[in-house]
């Protein structure tokens, strides 16, 4: 378990990591390492170089604003968890936040680095889906920005370039009149869930007018349901868009059951949070 | 005035070490030699091939690569195959691996080429540049796989059947066939594995210059690691030292020797001149290292109207995996020790030991003795739901009562003696349990919780365990001059807290303070003639055997001190280590009574002035007197005629949630009997440890391999050890001490209880909260939720 050679080098600056990045075909970009150490280690990936940007200035900032929170590439998730702006404007990133790993995995681990590794089974990426985000990128070529609903091509595979590195996340702030709610089941705690729902509803006075959903571990790559015509039957028109499959853990029926059990209880844990909101 | 020591509550010296990190593993070890060599080793991808070529030419133009051995490299003995440990009549077609396979691998995992480099990172480099040739086998995957034969693992094993056999006391059959009723079951439990906190990990140094080897391994036994280095290298036993150091953790894997690498590590040290380490890595850990537990059941049983067993005849069948190393222990110890606290009127037991094409099977923390306790635990709870009866009082029907001990049950235990329990008070457990889990509370707080729209069963599950396995284990008590007390006992310790409960005998026995005694274990320079440590025998075995020693070390004390004092050894007393004449003022500190045992030429301090030959002895006699010896100390062994049978039993209340068949640990109750408690605390935290493995057996862990035989979950990410979140956040224990006969302080084995009942007390309790049976374990909430389809009333159901 140890990895294979590879060239490592810790830019101080930006350009100097970009530069790198798109001259060595093999790279691959070190934040957290809480993914890509361990497939290092079993040698499931043999990068030629390892760009660890943890030395550069300016992007471990979690600001937060009317239009939503801004994650930097560096900031950990216990730092976003751990901010109260953020849990304010835009509350799922902390809802499912505290479902990402561990607190040790969540010291080191970056928001921004779980959202481009583009796990179908991880949280956030899910939730920047959900929440209609974005990511900002940056190459030698110049910048450019991602809209979640671009950003993850397949599994394990997001539509950056080689030479991209991910600066940014943005969660859009939560509107008034919307509500969020976040519930998953794992084998154990911390564990990748088995299924995980996030639901995103937005009331006209008592009325739903418009629901979605996002759901972990039922897909290759993050899928987000709009139920707001589906509302009798919400879980069966996800079902419709959901491809679970057996795994060692649990049967894709047992895994098709949790999201019927889990679809409406999130939905209705979303109404109610949009009704609270209303009323506060 | 010295308290004692024995039977209380003594905090883990131990634990200051562990806890700040000072703990010494093998890793730990010569790490700042610059000459410190890494082994590697390259392990079969396929579960079963047959080696056409090993080509290992690229391997030495990697830069820092210092040899490679293959099985071609190999001579003599190192050739030859590995011991077959425990040898068994029955075992007809035993088979045991290379150090590296020859032409054949039997698993993924199994050790082909050792790769020796000036690290780690460079020795897996190289491996990765091995190129092996396989002429590939269909594979062997799974008990039904074994027993349908269509393939077999060894091709001169027919019907992959290693072992075949059978135990009767009575007429099982002819009792079943007589008895009012009958039940039939398949019971079933899958494979899982110690998966201690550090792997395995040999560090081996030659001394050139003295011919002489030092072999570090986390062993649970130096003793056998050091005979086998010293058969398989050709060297004389004197030329080899084995130490364990600090291990994180055993469970019964490390008790099984050599591993490949345990001889191949001292091999390259010789060969090359330099020190060699290997260690383990997790991967390595989950497909070389030992798995347990899978078994397949089926029982037949015959009871009358109260419940009474009339006849148990039970057949079941064993996968050992590619190889039979440890013989048929496992095996063995289900078939004797399934029938727990219960005395059926006739038995039968059967079993044949199957090969696959999977990792060894070797014991595991409790070894035999869950599969064993399933069973009969869940026969127990078949024939209460059958009668209708309460399931404690269809166990207390068929209890061993307390005036019936020693019991003999008329079979032959895992150490070829017979199987006869000495002690125990089942029913005096059996009501301690009751009232600990509230058994008979339960139906109104299962009603209460069926009021909230919850799903609560209760389960509880009995069990006898032999511990204390001989054949011996000994102690060496050395009083210094300066009153200090050096222990050492042969067997290895791996976190059981020995330090601290050998002490507490040692404070007791001789009369010293507890804080200037020292314990050594698993040195074989310090105490040479061991076993080991497993099946629970450390303190039964070298607990004794240190009572034992110190009270040769306090006869001697005594005897100089009388002499010294002139006083009657009878009047004699020694509390803190000092030695008085009861009720006087007259006293000798135990120090100077160790200087007056060694005559000296010498003086090397102002107190052993005291010895040298101007100052004592009789001039007209030897210094030393012919039957003596110089010197304070003590030496004992203690071997038992036969292990001594711990019992305890387990209740469990769950929760089933009615939509996602997630499964929560409400309550967890344990009535333990262990004898005479050493330390209650470390009596206590061998039980939470033990039910924390337990939980894990019962509700998560499992190998999961697939038909090709790979092993899909080797790793910690999908072997689901559970987590401080997944475990009881409290277990209630109630302690019940029937003192054992067979040793002089009344101990029995305590390291292995806390998991013996875990998969039948889980399935009993799950069964009884959701109203069908459960007869395989473990099961996760994806199976439960299956069975609640297969079980459901095609009337409710849409």
């Amino acid at each position: 378990m140890k990895p294979a050679p590879f060239a490592y080098l810790r830019p101080s600056t930006l350009e100097e990591a970009l530069a790198a990045l798109a001259g060595e075909q093999g790279a691959k970009v070190l934040a957290g390492g809480q993914s890509l150490v361990p497939l290092l280690s079993m040698r499931l990936a043999a990068p030629s170089m390892l760009i660890d940007i943890n030395a550069l200035p300016d992007l471990g900032h979690v600001t937060c604003d009317e239009a939503g929170v801004r994650v930097g590439a560096l900031a950990r998730h216990a730092h976003v968890l751990a901010s109260p702006e953020a849990a304010t404007t835009q509350p799922l990133v902390a809802m499912a936040l505290a479902n990402v790993a561990h607190p040790t995995i969540r010291n080191r681990g970056t928001t921004v680095g779980s959202i481009v590794h583009a796990d179908a089974a991880a949280e956030m990426p899910m939730v920047l889906r959900l929440l209609e985000g974005s990511v900002d990128v940056a190459s030698v070529r110049g910048r450019r920005t991602i809209p979640a609903a671009e950003l993850f091509a397949g599994p394990l595979e997001s539509t950056l370039a080689h030479d991209e590195i991910a600066v940014e996340a943005f969660f859009p702030a939560l509107a008034p009149g919307a509500g969020v709610a976040f519930q998953e089941i794992s084998r154990r705690h911390g564990d990748y869930a088995l299924v995980g729902v996030a639901a995103h509803v937005e009331l006209e006075g008592d009325e739903v007018v418009r629901a979605r959903l996002g759901y972990l571990s039922v897909s290759d790559v993050p899928v987000v349901v709009d139920v707001s015509d589906s509302l009798a039957d919400p879980a069966g028109a996800a079902l419709a868009e959901l491809e679970p499959v057996d795994d060692i853990h649990a049967t894709a029926d047992y895994r098709a059951h949790l999201v019927r059990v889990l679809t409406p209880r999130v939905l209705a844990a979303a109404t109610d949070h949009a009704r609270q909101r209303m009323n506060a | 005035m010295t308290t004692k020591l024995f039977g209380t509550k003594v905090a883990r010296v131990e634990d200051q070490r562990f806890l700040r990190g000072q703990g010494r593993y093998v890793d730990d070890l010569l790490h700042d030699d610059p000459r410190l060599l890494h082994a590697a080793v390259l392990r079969s991808p396929h579960a079963h091939a047959r080696i056409t070529d090993i080509d290992v030419a690229d391997v030495l133009d990697v830069e820092g690569v210092v040899a490679v051995w293959t099985h071609d490299d190999l001579t003599d003995a190192m050739a030859e195959p590995l011991p077959l440990l425990i040898p068994h009549p029955t075992l007809t077609h035993g088979r045991t691996q290379y150090a590296l396979a020859k032409d054949e691998v039997n698993y993924v995992g199994e050790a082909i080429a050792f790769v020796v480099a000036v690290d780690r990172y460079v020795a897996e480099d190289a491996v990765a540049r091995i190129r092996v040739s396989y002429e590939h086998l269909e594979p062997v995957v799974g008990i039904d796989a074994a027993r349908a034969a269509k393939r077999l693992v060894h091709d001169d094993v027919p019907g992959n059947v290693g072992a075949r056999m059978e135990q009767e006391n009575g007429d099982a059959r002819a009792a079943i066939a007589d008895a009012p009723h009958t039940l039939v079951l398949d019971l079933d439990i899958e494979r899982s594995a110690c998966t201690p906190m550090e792997g395995r990990g040999t560090v081996a140094r030659w001394d050139p210059d003295t011919s002489r080897l030092t072999v570090w391994s986390s062993t649970q036994t130096s003793t056998g690691v050091r005979g086998c280095v010293a058969a398989k290298l050709g060297l004389d036993l004197a030329k080899v030292d084995v130490i364990t150091p600090d291990v994180g953790g055993g469970f019964g894997v490390k008790v099984v020797h050599p591993w490949p690498e345990e001889l191949l590590v001292p091999l390259a040290a010789k060969t090359l001149g330099r020190p060699v380490k290997f260690t383990e890595d997790r991967r390595e850990h989950f497909i070389s290292s030992a798995h347990e537990r899978a078994q397949q059941h089926h029982v037949e049983v015959g009871f009358d109207d109260d419940g009474r067993v009339l006849g148990l005849n039970v057949e079941f069948w064993h996968d050992h995996g590619a190889y039979t190393p440890y013989g048929l222990i496992v095996p063995i110890i289900t078939s004797t020790q399934l029938l727990g606290p219960y005395k059926p009127l006739n038995y039968r037991v059967v079993f044949e030991s199957l090969y696959t094409n999977t990792v060894i099977v070797t014991p595991y923390r409790g070894a035999g003795r869950p599969q064993g306790c399933f069973v009969m635990e869940r026969t127990m709870d078949a024939i209460a739901a059958y009668l209708g009866k309460d399931r404690t009082e269809v166990r207390s029907t068929n209890f061993i009562q307390p005036d019936e001990f020693p019991y003999e049950h008329g079979l032959i235990f895992q150490d070829g003696r017979e199987l006869t329990y000495d002690s125990g008070d089942y029913p005096a457990s059996l009501e301690k349990l009751k009232a600990l889990v509230g058994w008979d509370e339960f139906e109104d707080f299962r009603a209460e919780m069926a009021a909230q729209g919850r799903r609560v069963g209760i389960g509880l599950a009995c069990y006898v365990e032999g511990t204390g396995v001989g054949p011996y284990e000994g102690a060496h008590v050395h009083v210094e001059t300066s009153g200090k007390v050096k222990v050492a006992t042969g067997l290895t310790t791996q976190g059981q807290g020995h330090q601290t409960a050998f002490a507490q005998i040692v404070a007791d026995t001789l009369g010293v303070r507890f804080e200037d005694v020292e314990i050594t274990t698993g040195d074989t320079r310090k105490m040479p003639y061991a076993v080991g440590t497993f099946a629970s025998r450390a303190a039964v075995m070298s607990g004794s055997a240190i009572h034992l020693a110190a009270l040769r070390a306090k006869e001697k004390a005594l005897r100089i001190a009388a002499e010294a004092l002139e006083a009657a050894e009878e009047d004699l007393e020694i509390v803190d280590g000092v030695v008085s004449v009861r009720g006087t003022d007259t006293s000798i500190d135990l120090g100077t009574v160790a200087v007056l045992s060694n005559p000296l030429r010498y003086a090397f301090d102002e107190a052993s002035k005291a010895a040298t030959q101007f100052s004592v002895g009789d001039p007209g006699k030897p210094p030393v007197a012919e039957d003596d010896e110089p010197g304070l100390e003590g030496k004992d062994f203690y071997s038992p005629p036969r292990s001594t049978f711990a019992n305890g039993m387990h209740a469990v209340i769950v929760e089933t949630d009615p939509d996602t068949a997630e499964i929560t640990i409400l309550k967890y109750a344990v009535v333990h009997d262990c004898g005479h408690l050493i330390n209650p605390m470390i009596v206590e935290g061998q039980i939470h440890g033990g039910v924390a493995q337990g939980v894990g057996g019962a509700l998560y862990e499992r190998m999961a391999y697939d038909e090709s035989g790979q092993l899909l979950n080797a790793s910690f990410m999908d072997f689901l050890m559970p987590y401080a979140s997944e475990v009881p956040t409290s277990i209630d224990i109630d302690h019940l001490e029937t003192p054992s006969p067979l040793n002089p302080l009344g101990i029995k084995g305590a390291g292995e209880a806390g998991v013996i009942p875990s998969a039948a007390v889980f399935a009993a309790a799950i069964e009884d909260a959701e109203g069908f049976p459960i007869t395989a374990m473990p099961i996760s909430p994806s199976e439960l939720y299956a069975l609640r389809l297969t079980h459901a009333d095609p009337e409710e159901t849409p």
